[in-house]
């Protein structure tokens, strides 16, 4: 509790005695009134002042104003007691909402403690900490054991256990030695690092998160447009009934205006829409810091909404499902030695980043002199082509073999064949193969669980390739040999297929699937940890490299939207109910004031079940 | 430019939702949010009247939630 919450607490546990007191002291008249102003004046004097403050500013419907005109109005009807007791239960309602949100403001906070505080460089001999701001890309920092890494970058020297948790939500540490890159935000564990930075921070994984997750409440779900919709007329109507109720019916009628003033009062005193436009955002927010936690990164709380309504999830293979790290593991040449087909495969593919060319400049092991390769052609969904030593070498998959027209023949081993041709004749192929995540068939089993109704895989790769991974997970449709382009055009075609309210989620790794993630209801990145491009182009990012956070993100919107029917539905319930009563003349201040601040707590409570989730 | 303000006594989530109505509708404001739960707000104005649109907003900040103060 705050110093300004322990001061109200005080001046209610001071209002509450008096009040006793005033109902205890057998005064009447003049002298009754001024004994229950007593308590009224010490609770709720900051509430009559802001009121007439605001009025003078042109706020009419504001809660404070409301609230003075209700109880006011409940000392002319000659009240006392309901006038100063509304007002002290209004004001406790009050103190615990904003002790509530205080309280959830700051778990959610604490969820996103990942801003490092400084940075350690060495300057002259001795090491001074710094902001991260001011450490330039290329500089080296020292980072201790139990501290926070600052920045985005290399490790020079040393080696430890990093903690990831505060980024990934994976509990296991990595290890790191050097040459690894190590990722802002994560904790140094044991050993002293010593770093070079590759990243201003501005630009480093820290600072991008922070700022897509301060920046998620921006994002509205329909759900909280709404509301903010609702309460811009629900106040107005509701005054504007209460003023109709304490007058017309005396009229028509006739006399009776103190009853009927009395149940326009009880309007005045519900009319805040405070439950819904608290709770609602509150809910979406605790949902986003819940998913969080878990490692998944939602950009706004249109996505949780669209999110709970998954129909279709659809995969990219490599590096989604499966590890995206390609071992060669089968050497055929046809007529030269495997030491000098893996050569010329390794060179021709040398400026490429694609996973192939990786392993295959892994699995020669060697540094080449790069003067050897010239004029290298990049064909998207193909292969290279490239000069080697003055020779035409061409790698890729069949289609560019028949392209180029060289006679091929397949390998009966399963994964990605690279063919090689040299100066249009085939000199032999290379087959790779990639591993499929552990957690990928799990994975697409808790989605079925979650009620996504179709899975599909969609992959570059070859037929025998995808099908048998499309098989081994339980995949329910699978679409081999796609170029980037197709790729699209299939999601286009499943977004005809699956029904009116369904969605469909499209999971990449972030790379070269850009197109793909926007065209989708919802693109889900996977692998974060670096990638920028797949921060910025998903809607959703998972930071560990892990497909089951996909059915825990689902199941996490789902309770979410859950949370905030749960209160729209009650809180208008309950609204509805007390204004019916209210007018009959059944319902009295005090159900009221429930109506009023009773349910914009226990909303709030509700609300504050989204932060937590299980994995 | 787009820039954020932290809000310091913005107690109702009401007011958040009025500052953020009424600093949309001050001329030259192209996007602002008044976010109740972080206690923050961004505004998004051309950079030669930034200086001057601010003034309005502080303006309006007072007379919807004179208890709210921006700070800088």
């Amino acid at each position: 509790m705050n110093k300004k919450q322990k001061i109200m607490l005080g001046r209610i546990l001071a209002s509450a005695v008096l009040l006793v007191g005033a109902v205890l002291v057998p005064a009447t008249g003049a002298v009754r009134l001024a004994v229950f102003l007593v308590p009224y004046a010490v609770v709720g004097w900051d509430i009559l002042w802001k009121a007439v403050r605001n009025i003078a500013h042109g706020q009419v419907f504001d809660e404070n104003f409301l609230m003075a005109l209700a109880t006011v109005g409940a000392f002319f009807t000659g009240e006392y007691p309901e006038a100063v007791a509304v007002m002290l239960f209004y004001q406790v309602g009050e103190l615990f909402q904003s002790y509530a949100v205080g309280r959830s403001r700051k778990s959610i906070a604490s969820l996103m403690d990942i801003r490092p505080d400084y940075a350690n460089i060495e300057r002259d001999g001795t090491l001074v900490q710094v902001d991260p701001d001011e450490v330039a890309v290329g500089d080296a920092i020292v980072i201790k054991a139990g501290e926070k890494i600052p920045l985005d970058g290399v490790v020079l020297e040393g080696s430890s256990m990093v903690d990831t948790a505060a980024l990934t939500g994976e509990s296991l540490p990595r290890a790191v030695q050097p040459g690894d890159d190590v990722i802002s935000g994560c904790i140094n564990q044991s050993g002293l690092l010593r770093v070079q930075v590759t990243k201003a921070f501005g630009e480093s994984t820290v600072a991008k998160i922070l700022d897509l997750v301060e920046n998620s409440s921006a994002k509205k779900a329909k759900a909280e447009n709404f509301i903010t919709k609702f309460a811009r007329y629900y106040t107005p109507a509701v005054v504007i009934a209460a003023l109709l109720l304490a007058v017309l019916p005396p009229l028509v009628l006739g006399g009776g205006w103190a009853d009927w003033v009395h149940r326009a009062l009880i309007f005045l005193v519900i009319s805040c829409p405070c439950a819904l436009v608290i709770s609602v955002p509150l809910s979406f927010f605790g949902g986003i810091g819940g998913a969080s936690k878990q490692g998944i990164l939602v950009k706004g709380g249109n996505y949780l909404e669209v999110l709970a309504r998954t129909e279709t999830v659809v995969f990219d293979k490599t590096g989604t499902l499966t590890k995206g790290v390609f071992n060669v593991t089968v050497i055929h040449p046809d007529d030269c030695s495997e030491a000098q087909l893996l050569e010329l495969a390794a060179l021709a593919e040398s400026y490429s980043d694609h996973p192939i060319s990786r392993s295959l400049k892994e699995a020669y092991g060697k540094e080449f002199d790069a003067s050897r390769v010239s004029g290298v052609e990049e064909l998207s969904g193909r292969g290279v082509r490239a000069m080697v030593d003055g020779r035409q070498v061409c790698a890729g998959n069949d289609k560019l073999m028949e392209e180029i027209g060289v006679s091929w023949h397949p390998c009966h081993h399963v994964g990605t064949t690279v063919h090689v041709a040299v100066d249009g004749v085939y000199a032999g192929h290379i087959v790779i193969s990639d591993e499929v995540k552990p957690d990928a068939a799990q994975a697409v089993a808790a989605l079925k669980t979650q009620g996504v109704q179709k899975t599909v895989m969609l992959t570059g790769d070859a037929k025998a390739v995808g099908e048998a991974v499309a098989e081994q997970l339980g995949l329910d449709e699978v679409h081999t040999e796609l170029l980037p382009a197709d790729k699209v055009t299939q999601v286009e075609h499943l977004l005809t297929e699956k029904s009116q309210k369904g969605k469909l989620a499209f999971v990449g790794d972030g790379i070269n699937d850009a197109p793909v993630l926007s065209r989708a209801d919802i693109g889900i990145a996977m692998g974060a940890m670096g990638s920028d491009a797949a921060i910025e182009a998903a809607d959703i990012v998972l930071m560990d490299d892990k497909p089951s956070k996909i059915a825990t993100a689902i199941r996490i919107a789902k309770k979410t939207l859950r949370i905030v029917h749960q209160n729209i539905v009650f809180a208008l319930a309950v609204k509805a109910l007390v204004l019916v009563l209210g007018a009959a003349g059944v319902a009295n201040m005090w159900e009221a004031v429930f109506a009023d601040v009773g349910v914009s707590v226990l909303a709030i409570l509700n609300a504050m079940r989204a932060l937590k989730s299980k994995d | 430019m787009k820039k954020s303000f932290k809000l310091e006594d913005l107690d109702c989530a009401n007011c958040a939702q009025k500052m953020e109505d009424g600093i949309k509708k001050i001329d030259g404001v192209q996007d602002a949010s008044v976010s109740f739960l972080m206690q923050k707000m961004t505004v998004t104005a051309p950079d030669e009247r930034f200086d001057d649109i601010m003034k309005e907003v502080v303006k309006t900040c007072r007379r919807i939630e004179p208890d709210c103060k921006i700070k800088r």
